[in-house]
């Protein structure tokens, strides 16, 4: 039991990300005092932002929704051994589509209307990325320039449709709102804030995708190609239908947490639906270690302290500070071998002494 | 050690190291690397102006001790005498200084500069703040002339071929005033007239003093160029000889070892039907140079062939071909009278071809997953581990569990990620997964490559048991000795074509070793006759 325990905690998985936070903190409150600020009451402000009331929950479920979707598309593709930078762009055409397909679903009841958003939203999502994917199985592109490319192509197609064809009367750059029987329901009001049923959906991809991952054939083979192309090429596994499907399956996670923002949200494209959603999800791919549950804790980890830093700003510390604790975070997680190191030294010190 | 020439011995029976008439001396050099010992107590004499090979196979310890004399890595202990004086090397700076330079294997070239700019990179010949480039061109064209070195000086670099870059590389280690010229095996990128035209600079540069250590596995080159041989193998000297008093036999006997006598117990093959065939096979390297050249061979059932070959003759292109992991250019392989030649890897492994590869940790494994998953690994989808589109998790480990205890893998835990094995329980791992697949035909490379004397025996009795149940085996191996005990029939490789076939009981080591060193078996029998 004991030993059990231990092996629980000396895995790196979770000792890394974990240390790595607490350590982010810490050194974000040395910042604070050095700039005269107190800590504790900025943190206070933090958690109290992000807890401390039910509409706080709310926002900071409804912010966690669609990062946990983006965390879950780039942390499959890094288990795939694919830096799939285009969850911005995945996320775009996601939202778009399923945006145009929601205005049309007014005759449909919603238990037709729901599922078909979102096989929308994952279908143009799986398509824009496979784009990548095929280019670099057939072309040898790689799959950083091609989806950073995409990335801009899918902000332009975006910002053409909602200023030109699909605006909706105003001249705003925004499209039309979808047909009621196509939006979640709301599971609680509060409030200026509801949180929607999109929550679920996100959930339901972290079991899903930890299913795929651990359970299925082709989690094994996108594995087996991602930790070592040649030894799967040696043991029969296609390397290049493998990475084309990884990478649809990544872009489909993304065009889902484009449809939560449309679905749950916003109920219509908006110019600045995308944000940095998809690059959030790099950052919340590598604190949650690829690991799909670890993922979702840190999604809502992200949220937390964004939500919460409004809060921190109302009660005089700048929310800039939350920038700096993430940037530390993501640094002592890249960096883990530095971390392991550190903890390793204080074991052997132990040992010796 | 019949073939040492103890020239340490002498001058220390003198007492006194008078080492100067060396320009290169290195001393009792131990280099380990995590689980190898690279350099084996080295030791390495180098006369002043002479061209000196140092040969051995690929993972014999040649490059690392080169790099330890230019300073790329460090000794754990040892020393260095140049010209007789002891220094230390801790650095390439360090090298240079004592005028060493190093060819690589790879160049160190940057490909969007000119020849001029490469040559002079990092001590550019200047005008006060400004790049003396007239000056450069004058002093580089004054090189060529000298040593019969000619380049453009302004060509770019990624616009020549590889044998003028080589030059390039040459003229850059002279313009940095060195008189110890190493070369990292340079022939290997080379045309046979490109090295050719090596040869004669090489020739060149001695005639003008300079020393030269020429790092090879190719015997006729050391026979045709240099003035005397250091022979290594699995890190250790085997012999030193002067090139005019050894022949390639003794040399191809040196590097390929007879020290491991291991003789395994087997009976008389009982042989079937022919299982594969390969004809008239053409098959290109990574660079696209012909490796495999016109090779013929047929493995029945029931029977080991044994292809023997110094490292680097087209044994892993030939294999690869066969496998499906490279693309033929020419010929066949038929397999169970299929013409398999274009399928897949995947294709082949479920017509009950089976594959221990040469490298473990490139194809035999995937090291970040567990033992369970690398025990399946090409039969990931077979009804038995797979129901449709999930894995069947109990069914794979208990099978797994069967596994470790059969072949006797330790620690027995299906959990270890493969990188936690030993190299040994490793290529169990692979033997037991290959095996378990009950396949027909198996290729099998360099099985035992890095194994310890334990493991060797285990894994050369289940091939011979493989054989005993009728499946054909086709081994490659650089060790002559388990090429010699398991092989019913012997194939000798050498660049990319077949020597020669003997068995085991007609033939004898000396035969091999000159058929690895290029001569056709039927030249040995009729100079014999």
């Amino acid at each position: 039991m004991a030993n059990g325990l231990k092996k629980f905690y000396m895995n790196d998985k979770i000792v890394v990300p974990v240390f790595a936070v607490i350590t982010s903190l810490f050194i974000a409150a040395i910042v604070m005092i050095m700039i005269g600020k107190n800590p504790i009451v900025a943190y206070g402000a933090l958690l109290f932002g992000a807890f401390g009331t039910k509409g706080a929950l709310i926002n900071n479920l409804m912010k966690a929704t669609p990062l946990i979707l983006t965390g879950l598309s780039v942390g499959l593709g890094f288990r795939a051994g694919l830096f799939n930078i285009g969850a911005n762009g995945q996320l775009i055409i996601g939202a778009l589509l399923s945006t145009y397909i929601g205005t049309k679903m007014i005759a449909y009841p919603f238990y037709l209307s729901i599922p078909i958003m979102l096989i929308t939203g994952m279908v143009g999502g799986a398509l824009w990325a496979a784009i990548a994917g095929w280019l670099k199985v057939a072309r040898g592109a790689h799959e950083v320039i091609t989806t950073i490319m995409l990335n801009y192509v899918a902000v332009f197609i975006a910002n053409y449709v909602v200023n030109g064809p699909f605006q909706a009367p105003g001249g705003v750059p925004k499209s039309p709102e979808i047909a009621y029987s196509a939006r979640f329901p709301n599971l609680i009001t509060s409030g200026a804030t509801w949180l929607s049923a999109g929550i679920f959906v996100a959930l339901t991809a972290v079991v899903v995708v930890y299913i795929l991952i651990e359970k299925t054939k082709m989690g094994y083979e996108v594995k087996a190609v991602g930790f070592n192309p040649y030894a799967a090429e040696y043991g029969g596994i296609s390397i290049g239908r493998n990475t084309v499907m990884a990478m649809a399956i990544s872009g489909a996670l993304a065009g889902l947490a484009g449809t939560m923002q449309v679905m749950g949200l916003y109920y219509r494209y908006l110019g600045a639906l995308g944000g940095s959603m998809g690059f959030d999800g790099i950052t919340i791919a590598l604190i949650g270690q690829n690991d799909p549950i670890g993922i979702a804790f840190a999604a809502f980890l992200i949220s937390s302290i964004r939500a919460g830093s409004n809060q921190m700003q109302i009660a005089g510390v700048s929310k800039n500070i939350v920038i700096i604790i993430q940037g530390i975070i993501i640094f002592l997680v890249a960096t883990n071998r530095l971390v392991k190191t550190f903890m390793f030294w204080k074991r052997k010190e132990v040992e010796e002494a | 050690m019949p073939f040492l020439i103890e020239r340490s011995v002498t001058v220390d029976k003198a007492n006194k190291k008078d080492y100067s008439k060396y320009a290169v001396v290195m001393e009792k050099i131990v280099k380990r690397f995590p689980g190898v010992l690279a350099n084996d107590h080295v030791d390495l004499f180098v006369e002043r102006g002479e061209i000196h090979a140092i040969v051995g196979e690929n993972g014999a310890g040649k490059t690392t001790l080169m790099n330890q004399l230019y300073g790329l890595i460090n000794s754990d202990s040892g020393k260095i005498y140049i010209n007789g004086a002891e220094i230390k090397i801790r650095n390439p700076n360090d090298a240079i200084n004592a005028k060493i330079g190093m060819v690589h294997q790879h160049f160190m070239l940057v490909d969007r500069l000119s020849v001029v700019e490469n040559i002079v990179l990092g001590m550019e010949p200047v005008y006060g703040p400004f790049f003396a480039r007239d000056k450069a061109r004058k002093q580089i064209n004054e090189l060529s002339k000298r040593f019969g070195l000619f380049v453009e000086p302004d060509a770019i670099i990624e616009d020549l071929p590889v044998g003028i870059q080589q030059r390039v590389e040459i003229i850059k280690v002279l313009y940095r005033g060195a008189e110890i010229l190493i070369l990292d095996e340079p022939t290997a990128v080379l045309t046979p007239q490109e090295t050719e035209e090596l040869f004669e600079i090489l020739r060149a540069l001695k005639s003008q003093g300079k020393t030269i250590i020429f790092i090879t596995h190719k015997l006729h080159e050391v026979m045709a160029i240099t003035n005397s041989v250091t022979v290594m193998r699995l890190g250790k000297v085997t012999g030193v000889v002067k090139t005019v008093d050894t022949n390639p036999r003794e040399l191809a006997r040196m590097m390929v070892g007879r020290d491991v006598l291991l003789r395994v117990e087997k009976g008389e093959a009982k042989v079937g039907k022919e299982i594969l065939r390969v004809e008239d096979l053409h098959v290109n390297e990574n660079r696209g140079l012909e490796a495999v050249r016109g090779l013929t061979l047929s493995v029945k059932r029931g029977e080991i062939v044994g292809i023997a070959g110094v490292a680097g003759n087209g044994q892993t292109e030939l294999v690869e071909a066969i496998t499906g992991l490279r693309k033929v250019e020419e010929g066949h392989v038929i397999f169970k009278g299929v013409d398999i030649t274009n399928f897949s890897p995947k294709k082949r492994r479920d017509m009950g071809m089976g594959h221990i590869p040469e490298d473990r940790l490139k194809h035999g494994l995937v090291t970040a997953f567990p033992l369970y998953y690398n025990f399946i690994l090409g039969k990931h989808d077979d009804p038995q581990f797979c129901d449709g589109e999930f894995l069947k998790m109990p069914d794979i480990k208990r099978f797994s569990d069967e596994l470790v205890k059969r072949f006797d893998v330790r620690p027995p835990l299906i959990n270890l990620l493969g990188a936690n094995l030993s190299g040994g329980n490793q290529q169990k791992v692979i033997v037991a997964r290959e095996i378990s697949f009950g396949p027909d035909f198996m290729v099998v490379s360099q099985p035992t490559r890095g194994l310890d004397i334990g493991a060797i025996e285990f894994i050369h009795k289940t091939i011979i048991s493989m054989r005993d149940k009728g499946v054909g085996v086709l081994l490659i191996s650089m060790e002559l000795e388990e090429i010699f005990s398991l092989s019913d029939r012997i194939l000798v490789m050498y660049e990319g074509q077949i020597m020669g076939e003997v068995t085991p009981q007609e033939t004898t080591t000396e035969e091999v070793g000159l058929m690895m060193a290029g001569h056709r078996l039927e030249d040995l029998r009729t100079q014999e006759a």
